[in-house]
């Protein structure tokens, strides 16, 4: 399996075959199990992207389906990887392969998670989210291309879907400031005056 | 919009700036690390060549993989060893305080940072872990991040936030005996769902919350996440500023007066305006179990599990999902339903008065046989508080294991686990698929008052028929 290299700078689109996991409220302990999350690196998780699922499935998992390996884009139903904090759930999916989710609706936190990794995570209404799976699973085959300039996710037959982000989120992929540390490191003075106005940081003597 | 709650107050003191993808930069007052979210962030930074901006403003400690049975080192399993030897070299490395094994001061983290004193009202918390809601028990704004804003928080002290809507949830009356904030909470996620809170702060106020002591506002807090809500906050006032009085990292002399002034003038006023408001009435809340696979799925233990019929339609292919996995029969009594493992203990109910009140259903009784039932307390100062008491004693005397402080059985990456189909009664706070360390172990939350009577009754009880 060759997937595309991780993220890196300005993401305008991204292309490739697709995978539909269906299901609402998929947490994270679905997609990376908790006894995963022992390890000091994420380099070798990829393989173990939805575990519990694939073994209870016996090789019929959508990740386990040979047509579906190579895959790129992810698409999924409500409130996609809830739960836990983990980062370890979208760095598994992309070190899977995978580098953009298509969703009715995604947790907070993953969705930040992902954002920290250069993977978009897309908004569709649940028609659109059915239609799509649908595609997906008529044939394997199908190249998705999600266009962030235009918000459309367009398939090789000629489909074209809206999606929908936030408009923050949306800026930081397509300027390639979605990696926050350098913007957050540029603001040194803003940081040392909040540091010397927070009350508990100067003994609670700037309290007036 | 919100205005003049808690939320806002504490949001725009810790702003540092606006940033040009449309978010905030958010000044972090404490950050906790512990060995599973922060090795890839200590990396990362590293690759980076940058240097950790605050020391002193994180705190470390080890929880997640630690072993409740014997925590000699080396650990028997090379990954757990692995993971804290990271942490260790990580903390000494930078010049971070790291409460460790036998320190007297080591346990969950949500446990330690307020017994410490560390965590105060009007402080943004942050620390790589979904609980970290815990914290706004004292007027925090404390929030989980994941593993690349750990690394932000090392690098800057600051994270990059958007700004949450403030709900109220506004509780009248008071909690009946038996009752707890396990209780409560269980029942706000299932009135709201778990996706309720989503885009909020649930701000928790009224009479029944004035009530509640600091370490029920915690277990309250706590599973504000599970609620949706990415943070939970109680207002400060006497039960916080009377709890945090003498705490090692807490203010002292002249300092104590000038914090307690502030922290007082940072509670939501008559003026607050709140984006949202739900109101529930604690006296109409029973012991709540959940029988599903979200923390959602809850009912009084006195009532059935509800049937597709009862299920809103949108919720039936969950419900469907639960009844299969978890093998209980749609309308039949939740009370009645038999366990194999009891399991008291984690960051939502691994505290003193966790204890006192699983101990007093425990006191006097035995186990049923064939359960294994454990006790683990959630901090090195729980369990030796918990011991000066004889708590310790009375567990072992009913049949309870007594174990080392640690995340245990809540998530299972220490060897404590379910086997195979086994079902649990549980103190944590996620029900979730394969949650207990098995794929197809179930899971049954609740206070740990309920899970103390299900181990003597070897089955889901209702605790106040064995309430002294
Ligand atoms: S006790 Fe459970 S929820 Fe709490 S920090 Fe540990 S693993 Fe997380």
């Amino acid at each position: 399996m060759t997937s595309a290299p991780f993220p890196t700078g300005p993401i305008h689109a991204v292309s490739g075959t697709a995978v539909a996991v269906r299901g609402d409220d998929i947490d994270t302990d679905r997609i990376i199990p908790a006894r995963f999350l022992k390890c000091v690196t994420f380099s070798a998780l990829g393989p173990a992207a939805f575990a519990d699922d694939r073994a209870e499935l016996g090789g019929q998992h959508p990740f386990d389906q040979r047509a579906h390996q190579g895959a790129s884009l992810l698409v999924v139903n409500r409130n996609f990887g809830c739960g836990s904090s983990r980062e370890h759930a979208p760095q598994a999916l992309m070190r899977w392969g995978i580098r953009a989710v298509i969703g009715e609706s995604f947790a907070e936190i993953f969705f930040g998670n992902c954002l920290a990794l250069g993977i978009p995570c897309l908004s569709v209404d649940h028609d659109v989210a059915l239609a799509v799976q649908a595609a997906i699973e008529a044939d394997p085959a199908l190249t998705l291309h999600a266009d962030l300039e235009t918000l459309e996710l367009v398939g090789a037959q000629g489909q074209v879907w809206p999606f929908t982000m936030a408009a923050g989120p949306w800026q930081m992929l397509r300027s390639g400031q979605w990696d926050a540390t350098g913007q957050l490191l540029a603001n040194g003075a803003g940081l040392a005056a909040t540091v010397a106005r927070l009350p508990y940081l100067q003994a609670f003597s700037t309290v007036v | 919009m919100s205005s003049a709650t808690l939320y806002d107050k504490v949001w725009d003191l810790h702003r540092v700036a606006e940033l040009p993808g449309g978010s905030t930069q958010l000044f972090i007052g404490l950050h906790l690390i512990h060995e599973v979210t922060s090795p890839q962030a200590f990396a990362a930074l590293n690759d980076l060549g940058l240097p950790v901006a605050h020391p002193e403003r994180t705190v470390a400690t080890v929880d997640h993989i630690v072993p409740t049975t014997s925590q000699a080192r080396p650990f028997a399993d090379p990954l757990a060893e692995q993971m804290l030897a990271t942490l260790e070299v990580n903390c000494a490395e930078h010049g971070i305080t790291l409460h460790g094994l036998g320190s007297g001061r080591q346990g969950i983290v949500h446990v330690i940072a307020p017994e410490l004193g560390l965590t105060q009202p009007g402080m943004t918390v942050a620390c790589g872990d979904s609980h970290t809601s815990t914290h706004g028990a004292f007027g925090a704004i404390a929030f989980g991040i994941g593993t690349s804003q750990v690394r932000d928080v090392l690098a800057s002290q600051s994270l990059a936030m958007g700004k949450l809507k403030v709900r109220r949830l506004w509780v009248e009356g008071q909690l009946g005996p038996g009752v707890y904030a396990k209780d409560l909470v269980l029942h706000v996620i299932r009135t709201l769902g778990v996706k309720g809170g989503v885009g909020y702060a649930y701000e928790f106020a009224g009479p029944a919350i004035d009530a509640l002591s600091m370490e029920e506002r915690m277990t309250l807090c706590n599973m504000a996440i599970e609620g949706g809500a990415r943070c939970g906050y109680v207002n400060p006032d006497q039960s916080t500023f009377d709890y945090l009085q003498g705490r090692p990292f807490a203010p002292a002399g002249e300092a104590w007066e000038r914090a307690v002034a502030w922290w007082t003038s940072l509670a939501s006023g008559a003026d607050a305006v709140f984006d949202d408001e739900v109101r529930f009435d604690a006296a109409a809340i029973a012991p709540t179990v959940t029988w599903g696979i979200t923390p959602g799925q809850g009912i009084g233990v006195d009532e059935t599990v509800p049937t597709l019929d009862q299920t809103e339609p949108d919720e039936r292919p969950l419900a469907q999902e639960a009844y299969r996995y978890m093998d209980l029969q749609p309308g039949a009594p939740i009370a009645g339903t038999p366990v194999d493992v009891c399991f008291i203990g984690s960051c939502t109910n691994g505290r003193l008065s966790d204890l006192q009140a699983a101990a007093a259903v425990a006191r006097g009784r035995r186990v049923a046989t064939g359960i294994k039932a454990f006790v683990v307390p959630g901090s090195e100062q729980v369990a030796a508080a918990a011991e000066a008491e004889g708590l310790d004693q009375i567990f072992r005397e009913a049949g309870f294991e007594w174990r080392e402080p640690g995340c245990s059985m809540c998530l299972a990456m220490n060897p404590d686990r379910l086997e195979g189909r086994q079902i649990s009664a549980s103190s944590s706070n996620r029900n979730f698929k394969g949650r207990q360390g098995s794929a197809t172990g179930r899971t049954l939350l609740m206070s740990p008052a309920m899970v103390a009577a299900a181990a003597i009754a070897g089955q889901v009880t209702d605790v106040r028929t064995l309430l002294p």
